[in-house]
């Protein structure tokens, strides 16, 4: 599959009466970087969560607007959710694998979605795994638990499961905050490999993590867009004095 | 916020050292153009050996910037604050260097009369001071205005400069036997007129740090 951008237009989620999001447009370019920053509370995990309606699961919560990606508005009630989250994929927190071996956690999406040849399953989790830079690290015990993993080394299998399927976008809400430093240089510098071949969307509380791994970020304050540019603009000379405030730790 | 403090105080301390470098600078020009005009080679000899006062601050304001930068990670203006802080502090080491040049002028003329009254060269001089505290003042106040009129100043000092070589190519030509002072006398001219440009340099750091923008005032 090739990567692709997708665009927010208008887009405004609300949890019971609170609008959390409050009619956010953005665009992602493809193959790029996006990093998403604010304090918490403003709005960007719900807006990234929105991007694959894993809202949905959530009760209570209404979207409105419109969320395109490959000339389709994800939030049309036609949409497969599943087919929708195979194009665009998501990363999360905590490392959080299936309690499988190494090698079932890459190949479980690619069967979901109709892959049975063995020959092809373990082409694609070798494939997956060098993306990941786990291969040399792993390649002797494929068959052995996930869990006996490291935290970081779990986070970047969590990233393999993730382009198994072959995904457009991949979202990832603070993939790095729960690694320690050398796990989450290896981290980030994934990323950097991974959008040549991906667009990806990036929530962090690390400033400077949005500031080495991102092509552009935007500035969420109280569920609005207040600043969206190139990242070394944002971190030299952001236009807005909040954006200044907030990078800076003014506030936040 | 306790990140916040460390690099506040951090900043402050910059501004003062800054502050101090620029009262020093004027005072030294001055005290160099009245060391010439006396021709007065025990205050030459002072500022000379006074110098390494200001180099001593430049390198603290390099080794301050340098740990906030590793250990605070400024970004957007308050990156900008400690990049125009190792600008300004080498701009203004410079300056202080060239009034050193104007004092070593003054040894060398020891035991000489001036073979014409300077005129001119104090006329620089006390423009190029100007301009120091003012661009001193601008980048405290940030006031970008009064950086800006750094470049208008400037031009003063360079027309100044341009008439002072004219009148000692004169001078140098009526009477050769003028023309070793001369010579010096001509270097004076061009070592204020290079104040002046480092001055300049001030403002354009001061439009830099207040709008992110680097401007051209010396063209």
């Amino acid at each position: 599959m090739q990567a692709t951008g997708m665009s927010a237009n208008n887009l405004s989620v609300f949890y019971g009466e609170k609008e959390a999001i409050k009619s956010v447009s953005l665009e992602f370019a493809p193959r790029e970087v996006t990093a998403l920053i604010g304090p918490s509370g403003c709005g960007k995990s719900t807006f990234l969560r929105s991007l694959n309606r894993m809202n949905d699961t959530i009760g209570g919560v209404r979207t409105k607007g419109e969320i395109w990606i490959d000339g389709e508005n994800i939030n049309d009630p036609g949409v497969d959710v599943v087919l929708l989250r195979q194009k665009i994929g998501m990363v999360w927190q905590r490392p959080n694998p299936f309690h499988k071996s190494i090698y079932e956690n890459i190949a479980f999406g690619p069967r979901y979605h109709g892959i049975r040849k063995k020959k092809q399953l373990d082409a694609i989790v070798e494939e997956c795994l060098r993306k990941s830079a786990l291969w040399e690290e792993t390649k002797d015990r494929l068959h052995s638990s996930a869990l006996a993993l490291s935290g970081g080394q779990q986070q970047r299998l969590c990233i393999a499961r993730s382009i198994a399927v072959q995904p457009k976008v991949i979202l990832m809400d603070e993939p790095a905050s729960a690694l320690d430093p050398v796990s989450t240089a290896k981290v980030e510098e994934l990323i950097a490999e991974l959008k040549k071949d991906f667009s990806i969307i990036i929530v962090t509380h690390n400033m400077h993590q949005a500031a080495r791994v991102s092509d552009k970020t935007a500035f969420f304050y109280m569920g609005k867009v207040v600043e969206y540019d190139k990242t070394d603009k944002i971190f030299t000379n952001p236009s807005e004095k909040a954006t200044d405030d907030y990078i800076s730790g003014r506030f936040g | 916020m306790i990140r916040r403090k460390e690099l506040d105080d951090g900043l402050e301390q910059l501004k003062g050292m800054l502050i101090e470098m620029g009262t020093r600078v004027e005072k030294v020009l001055g005290d160099a153009m009245r060391a010439l005009e006396n021709l007065d080679t025990l205050a030459a000899r002072r500022i000379i050996a006074d110098d390494i006062k200001l180099n001593q601050i430049e390198e603290n304001v390099d080794l301050l910037g340098a740990r906030m930068i590793a250990t605070q990670q400024p970004v957007a203006k308050d990156l900008r604050r400690i990049l125009v802080a190792f600008k300004m502090a080498s701009d203004l080491e410079r300056m202080g260097d060239l009034a050193v040049d104007i004092a070593k002028v003054v040894v060398r003329l020891d035991g000489q009369t001036l073979v014409k009254p300077l005129v001119d060269l104090p006329q620089m001089a006390e423009i190029s001071q100007q301009m120091i505290r003012e661009s001193i003042q601008s980048y405290v106040q940030e006031n970008v205005n009064l950086a800006c009129k750094m470049a208008k100043d400037d031009d003063q000092v360079d027309a100044l400069f341009s008439q002072v070589v004219r009148d000692l190519y004169g001078l140098m030509m009526d009477n050769p036997r003028t023309i070793t002072q001369a010579g010096l006398i001509s270097f004076v001219g061009r070592y204020i007129e290079r104040i002046a440009d480092h001055a300049t340099n001030i403002g354009e750091s001061v439009v830099y740090l207040v709008t992110g923008k680097r401007p051209d005032l010396n063209a």
